[in-house]
């Protein structure tokens, strides 16, 4: 019996959801009397051994270039084949961009039961019961694993990384990698930006800022917050925003430690995809805007005066 | 060319989520149904604009569920597809569904199943990744865009920060998200036609499940909001800085 976690990368660096990971994944394994191992399917630029701060005791290490690239289905045997030969019986992954295409595929070759979108380390004192958000956040389901292997897809920002004292000894594990079938043509990041779903800060604008060209000091202050920034549907649907950064029910879901809403109503979709975020502030000229009933934080103002003015006393703060 | 779209009945986006038998079961009483916006939006609208292009193509729709995902399926077909399949099974496990759709997918030698990217009640995104796996077919999730050229597709899909291309051969899965294509409104013709449309029912295959759900719960309230008078911002930092601690 045994934690598999998966390491996670792109750009030849390990993605932050991937530390909250191997740090659950280790925190799981404790609670169960057992170990856990990172598994690095590719290669990575970043200090292996060094991982081993968060609780892991192996890094298993598929080194295979060919790895470097998601096909969904390579992904899926190879982990298969991992788990196999490291008898792990819990695998976790993140419920990110790539868990959502690798995990329910190795859910349906390993007959292992999935909880797709966990926050928090699963109840094992009767069972394996895990809690996950469901109906785009408004509420929480408690789900059972049946099955003898698990596997958990973690949400991000939804579990918090320890980094401790710790080496892990690294192992080249040798199992065979199919040829991918999905042939990646062309990649177009955003550079320099924090992806949304990672980020800890998020600045988000609604049609309350009247067009595109008012979005200078929605960028000032998310760059001051080193924030990424967000839209309402309205926003992107009329491309005064590129579409990616549409959070809401039909949107994007993220849990950021801080979210500022300027000039968005809070219109119940849209809190479907913001309502998990720790501390939320809103900004918005019409204090009867439904978005202040689920705000920690509000100022009723005009965004044009006091965006700004937060922007400034923000750098005051950060000595800028 | 033979599409399969994967459609979901789910709680209108509006709905007040409670629940009920000491939090077991989602409380159904009052809620309006809707096909889940991806499944609706992306997926089937892409399917049917393949067909207007290329009339000889074949979309079908399926659901796994009891009669009372009927009308929903009906609400499809007004909008296109030649026919839809309802797999007479209930059951909120993910692997159980997908094995059903797999099943069906398999004996109808589908070219093509599109999904939507999640569904809004249960959020797992996990349904087309194990279809795949079932048919051992590639897997495209998280597609914003869908073109098909002979039996090959170009598809390009979410990764963290952007976008990425894809090239894949025939038979694929894909999950449709934003972008794939854009939101109809069925017109009167459809809902006509969709009556006739035939809507085969087909007993459920014998398969396990791998999860249950033991329980509901609904987050805390929030504490209420704290309001900062628009001409102090610096006291909303000091609260951000030494109360919340988030920044
Ligand atoms: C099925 C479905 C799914 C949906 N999914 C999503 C989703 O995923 N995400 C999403 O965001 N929406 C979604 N919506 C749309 C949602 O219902 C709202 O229409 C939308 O969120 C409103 O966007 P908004 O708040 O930017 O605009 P508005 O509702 O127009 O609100 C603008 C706000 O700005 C304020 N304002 C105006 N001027 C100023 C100023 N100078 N300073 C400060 N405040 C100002 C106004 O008081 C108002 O509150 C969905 C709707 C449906 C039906």
């Amino acid at each position: 019996m045994s934690v598999l976690i998966l390491i996670d990368h792109a750009d030849g660096h390990i993605k932050k959801s991937s530390f909250e990971a191997l740090t659950y994944g280790a925190d799981l394994a404790k609670q169960l009397g057992t170990t856990a191992a990172g598994l690095l399917l590719g290669t990575v630029n970043d200090d292996l051994p060094a991982l081993g701060k968060y609780g892991i005791t192996t890094v298993q290490h598929v080194n295979n270039e060919s790895l470097n690239n998601l096909d969904a289905q390579v992904y899926a045997k190879t982990i298969a084949e991992a788990v196999t030969a490291t008898g792990a019986d819990v695998i976790v992954i993140s419920h990110n961009q790539t868990g959502k295409a690798v995990a329910p595929r190795l859910s349906a070759r390993l007959k292992a039961g999935l909880v797709a979108g966990a926050i928090a380390l699963p109840d094992t004192s009767n069972g394996f019961v895990v809690k996950k958000t469901v109906f785009s956040g408004k509420a929480f389901a408690n789900i059972g694993i049946t099955s003898a292997v698990k596997i958990i897809s973690l949400n991000p920002n939804s579990y918090k990384t320890v980094a401790g004292e710790g080496t892990a000894e690294v192992k080249e594990l040798a199992v065979t990698v199919d040829a991918p079938k999905v042939k990646i043509t062309n990649v177009n990041k955003v550079k320099g930006e924090v992806p949304l779903t990672e980020a800890e800060v998020v600045v988000s604008g609604g049609r309350g800022l009247k067009g595109p060209e008012n979005w200078g000091m929605i960028e000032d202050l998310a760059h001051v917050l080193h924030a990424a920034t967000a839209c309402s549907r309205p926003v992107a649907d009329t491309h005064w925003r590129p579409h990616h950064e549409h959070v809401g029910q039909t949107g994007i879901q993220i849990a950021p430690n801080l979210y500022i809403a300027i000039g968005i109503s809070g219109a119940i979709q849209h809190l479907a995809g913001v309502n998990r975020s720790k501390t939320i502030v809103v900004i918005n000229k019409d204090a009867e805007a439904p978005f202040f009933k689920a705000a920690d934080y509000g100022i009723v103002g005009d965004a044009f005066e006091v965006v700004p003015k937060l922007t400034e006393e923000i750098k005051k703060l950060k000595g800028v | 060319m033979k599409i399969l779209v994967c459609i979901s009945k789910v709680p209108d986006t509006t709905s007040k989520i409670s629940f009920k038998d000491g939090n077991k079961k989602f409380e159904e009483a009052g809620v309006q149904w809707i096909i889940n916006p991806y499944d609706e939006w992306y997926a089937l609208v892409r399917a049917i604009e393949l067909k207007e292009k290329d009339p000889s193509t074949i979309v079908h729709l399926i659901t796994v569920g009891g009669a009372d995902t009927e009308p929903i399926i009906r609400k499809a077909l007004a909008l296109g597809g030649d026919e839809a399949i309802r797999v007479n099974a209930v059951s909120d496990d993910s692997f159980y569904v997908a094995a059903q759709i797999a099943e069906i997918a398999r004996q109808g030698s589908y070219d093509l199943v599109f999904t939507g990217k999640e569904t809004i009640d249960y959020n797992a995104s996990s349904i087309g990744g194990m279809v795949s796996e079932l048919l051992d077919a590639p897997y495209i999730s998280l597609a914003t865009k869908f073109e098909l050229d002979g039996t090959t597709a170009t598809i390009t899909r979410e990764i963290e920060g952007g976008e990425e291309t894809a090239e894949v051969s025939l038979p694929v899965v894909v999950s449709c998200a934003k972008g794939v294509a854009e939101q109809r409104i069925p017109n009167m013709r459809g809902i006509m036609a969709a009556r006739t449309r035939p809507l085969k029912i087909v007993e459920p295959a014998a398969i396990e499940t791998l999860t249950q759900v033991a329980s509901y719960e609904l987050p805390p309230a929030k504490a209420g909001v704290k309001l900062v008078a628009a001409d102090n911002v610096a006291e909303l930092v000091r609260l951000l800085h030494e109360e919340a601690k988030a920044i």
